[in-house]
């Protein structure tokens, strides 16, 4: 049985840890620490943790404010509001300044379900990377997330942090090591290569060994990091296998699939396939149904990955 | 750098400031004299006298921290950190230019001095509300100064800022209102009126006084009482002139994001260095 875990709860849990000895480290949230878990935070150290009420474009401000203080401020709420109300917020008092704030968002894309369409954050990545400087992070699992956390801490500079609400697999092991910027080859495949962020690392894995059951030789690179990407292990992947398949839980436009293809573009081209929220709002349901319904399973990776090998082959022609 | 509270001096450097800030705008041929020009006086009286800041502090170092949020503003923070000696007066000549590090807007990592990067107007007093509370889990005893358009108190954010303040209860934070009834489209009671601005301000629990921006003394006296209220954020309410000191520049729109013309400037500066 898979251990099933939240990366949220890593997020909490890894802050109170932090906190500990590093005093500089202050947290700011938005109404929603117990769904973001930065209560945890709050209840260990109430005197570096600031709730800013609904109010998400001041608190992006005041981390702004407690960074150029010297602070190492973490503010936090759903992934649809710290990217959405806050953006011109973070462009502005964060990122231009290169103030040295980590805007971790949870809830982050359609798995958050029910709530529904207002509350699915599928265009976070997109907006967040078009911002010069920014780092912008989807870690594949709790473990995963634990060592990103760490590892923003020890960088100066603006980071979007992206989570999401449930327990998923896990991918990695406890004691992951994480560095910003590099990607993680999880198998090697010499048809085919998944290059996915978030929880379709863990989809992509499963996709792949199914693929190789039915003759098809998939690989799996985790890319964790969107910005700034890992340019040489996409350019790898390319080259190894010939075509690529991205998966995120975000819109096609802008996300994961858009930076890979723009890359490989630019530099090697081969088919790239994206797989991720089409271009539409969908409703309220499970995370299942709303991932089945944007192709974001193991059936739906293995399609796109057949339709990668085949575009391979037999490139679309555009008829006169 | 000089350091005074005489009234006289002040005003003489008052007059310095309007040259410079006149004389920078019509050299890069872009920039917005009128809110420059309403808000001397305040920087003057903070960064001249009560202020406790140095250009040779390093970063680290404990000191007064004053963000423009009127980001637009700029060139009469420019004007008074030259004349402070955080950079050299001639660098003046360079605003706005390409790769010159007087950006239009606050730029912080390049400007020494500039403490908060602004330019989007309504994001400056949630980052002096973040500073005071920097200083506050440091246990400095400092102050943090903040200046907002009248105009820009349109922004919800400001509403926000003001709220945590009064919330975190920052009893050195002190905010200045430039209240010159002026934005860019005509008269703020026009445009979106902000009336009763100074009830607004005091329902959201600050503590206000309502003083003429121009006036020396009551401006150093309301600092100075704004430091003995303690457990509020204190707004300074300042009834000023947009163009202050250039009579045809005076209470005029147009004014906000025009560059005077040589012949205009030889006017303006011959108007500002008589009043004296
Ligand atoms: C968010 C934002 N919207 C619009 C502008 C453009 N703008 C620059 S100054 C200004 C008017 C500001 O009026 P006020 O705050 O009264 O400034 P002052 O009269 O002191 O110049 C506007 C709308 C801006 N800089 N930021
Ligand atoms: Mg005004």
């Amino acid at each position: 049985m898979v251990e099933m875990l939240a990366p949220r709860d890593f997020y909490g849990k890894t802050l109170v840890e932090l906190g500990k000895t590093n005093k500089d480290i202050v947290v700011l949230d938005c109404d929603l620490s117990g769904s973001t878990r930065t209560s945890l935070f709050a209840k260990a150290y109430p005197d570096r943790f600031f709730n800013m009420g609904v109010a998400e474009q001041d608190m992006i401000g005041t981390a702004a404010g407690l960074a150029a203080g010297g602070k190492i401020p973490f503010a936090s709420t759903f992934a649809m509001f710290a990217s959405g109300r806050a953006w011109e917020q973070i462009r502005q008092s964060v990122a231009y300044p290169r103030a040295n704030v980590k805007v971790v968002a949870s809830h982050g894309g359609i798995t958050v379900g029910p709530d529904g369409p207002s509350h699915q954050a599928g265009e976070d990545i997109a907006i967040m990377r078009a911002i010069p400087d920014m780092t912008v992070i989807v870690p594949a699992d709790a473990y995963e997330t634990a060592a990103a956390v760490r590892a923003v801490v020890e960088y100066r500079g603006p980071v979007y942090l992206r989570l999401p609400r449930d327990k998923f697999p896990v991918v990695y092991k406890e004691g992951k090591t994480f560095e910003i910027g590099k990607a993680t080859l999880l198998r090697k495949g010499n048809e085919v290569t998944f290059i996915t962020c978030g929880l379709m690392t863990e989809t992509a894995l499963r996709a792949a060994a199914e693929l190789e059951t039915e003759g098809v030789s998939a690989g799996v690179v985790d890319m964790p990091t969107i910005k700034p990407l890992d340019v040489s292990a996409v350019i790898l992947a390319a080259q190894e296998s010939g075509a690529i398949v991205t998966a995120e839980e975000h819109t096609v436009i802008g996300g994961l699939g858009s930076a890979i293809a723009e890359t490989i573009g630019e530099s090697r081209p081969v088919p790239v396939v994206r797989v991720g929220i089409p271009d539409t709002y969908f409703s309220s349901g499970s995370p299942e149904e709303l991932l089945e319904a944007c192709g974001l399973t193991t059936v739906g990776l293995k399609e796109a990955a057949l339709r990668a090998v085949t575009l391979k082959k037999h490139p679309v022609r555009v008829r006169e | 750098m000089k350091r005074t509270e005489d009234i006289d001096e002040l005003k003489a450097l008052a007059r310095g400031l309007r040259t410079d800030i006149l004389t920078m705008i019509h050299t890069a041929g872009t920039g917005h004299p009128g809110g420059s020009l309403s808000a001397v006086e305040i920087l003057a009286a903070l960064y001249f006298a009560k202020m406790d800041h140095s250009p040779t502090r390093k970063p680290e170092e404990v000191r007064d921290k004053f963000v423009l949020s009127k980001g637009h503003g700029a060139p009469a923070l420019y004007a008074v950190l030259a004349n402070c000696g955080y950079f050299p007066k001639e660098e003046l000549a360079r605003l706005r230019k390409f790769d010159s590090f007087l950006s239009g807007h606050p730029y912080a990592p390049s400007t020494p001095g500039v403490e908060i990067t602004t330019g989007s107007l309504g994001q400056g007093l949630s980052q002096a509300n973040g500073l005071a509370l920097a200083a506050q889990l440091n246990g400095h005893d400092s102050y943090v100064y903040c200046l907002l358009g009248d105009g820009e108190t349109q922004e919800g954010q400001v509403w926000e800022a003001a709220m945590t303040a009064a919330h975190y209860r920052l009893g050195k934070l002190i905010a200045f209102l430039d209240n010159n009834e002026l934005q860019i489209d005509g008269w703020v009671k026009d445009v979106m009126n902000i009336e009763p601005i100074g009830k607004k301000w005091e329902s959201f629990g600050w503590h206000v006084q309502e003083i003429d921006g121009h006036d020396f003394p009551q401006i150093l006296a309301a600092i100075d009482k704004a430091k003995t209220v303690t457990d509020k954020p204190s707004l300074i309410w300042c009834h000023t002139v947009k163009g202050k000191g250039v009579s045809f520049m005076e209470r005029l729109a147009k004014w906000h994001g025009t560059a005077p013309n040589a012949d205009e400037l030889k006017k303006a500066l011959a108007e500002v260095n008589a009043n004296g």
